[in-house]
């Protein structure tokens, strides 16, 4: 099947079980696993979490979700406007943090690459993230 | 999210409920905490058996008492987390210093 799919909405903490609900409804059709939609939905929730926490900080703006499924791969795009990761490689290290003061644990990357077949992260800074994962949804 | 706690033997038992991320986790980790410091036990379990849903967010927060709790000689456990939350806290590394029983 193919489909696509956008939606934008506050970048909130009351708005992660949304954002992966959302993204786990609309792979259903493609009747994944329910290991793989976890995956998913674990890999969203991370990638909203930075957004949140690091993106935008103590201020707030806009996360964009776009999710796509082109014979079975599904596609999906996480985007935030916040202000960037200046050194991309330093983040994508296993326990690296910036906030340490608040318990984070260093993991949302490497969950991400663990649990998907593909992770990029793209950012310009002081303009925002776009993360962007692929996982096969009948492998 | 909820948490129902209860002492047998002097081991605490932390049952938590529904979904924990980081909506959840700053009042999760301050109700906890509150608790901890206010009575002494010999083990300390978090039970996931109506745990839905973790992300990261947990593995920061158990990291954290394990930190507060190692201070005071008391270990902790984990029990009965789902598949998603077992793969979680597989790729963290998080069982070798925190067994699940």
């Amino acid at each position: 099947m193919d489909n696509y799919m956008s939606f934008r909405f506050k970048a909130i903490a009351a708005n992660e079980s949304l954002a992966r609900s959302v993204v786990a409804a609309f792979c259903v059709p493609s009747n994944p696993t329910l290991d793989i939609i976890n995956d998913i939905k674990t890999s969203i929730s991370e990638a909203v979490t930075n957004c949140i926490v690091h993106g935008y900080g103590k201020n707030t703006g806009d996360i964009m979700i776009e999710a796509e499924i082109k014979d079975d791969l599904f596609s999906v795009r996480v985007i935030d406007y916040g202000k960037g990761i200046l050194n991309i490689d330093e983040a994508l290290n296993d326990f690296y943090t910036t906030n340490e003061e608040d318990e984070r644990s260093g993991l949302g990357f490497t969950i991400m690459k663990t649990f998907m077949d593909s992770l990029e992260v793209e950012s310009v800074w002081g303009a925002g993230t776009t993360v962007t994962m692929t996982k096969n949804l009948n492998a | 999210m909820v948490v129902k706690t209860k002492i047998k033997n002097n081991n605490l038992c932390i049952y938590l409920e529904g979904e924990l991320d980081h909506s959840v986790a700053t009042k999760l980790r301050a109700d906890i905490d509150d608790y901890l410091d206010r009575i002494n036990v010999r083990n300390v379990v978090f039970d996931m058996e109506k745990l839905s849903f973790m992300d990261s967010t947990g593995i920061g927060l158990i990291m954290g008492r394990y930190k507060k709790l190692k201070a005071r000689n008391i270990p902790i456990y984990i029990t009965k987390p789902n598949t998603q939350i077992d793969k979680v806290l597989r790729v963290s590394g998080i069982y070798k210093i925190i067994p699940q029983i």
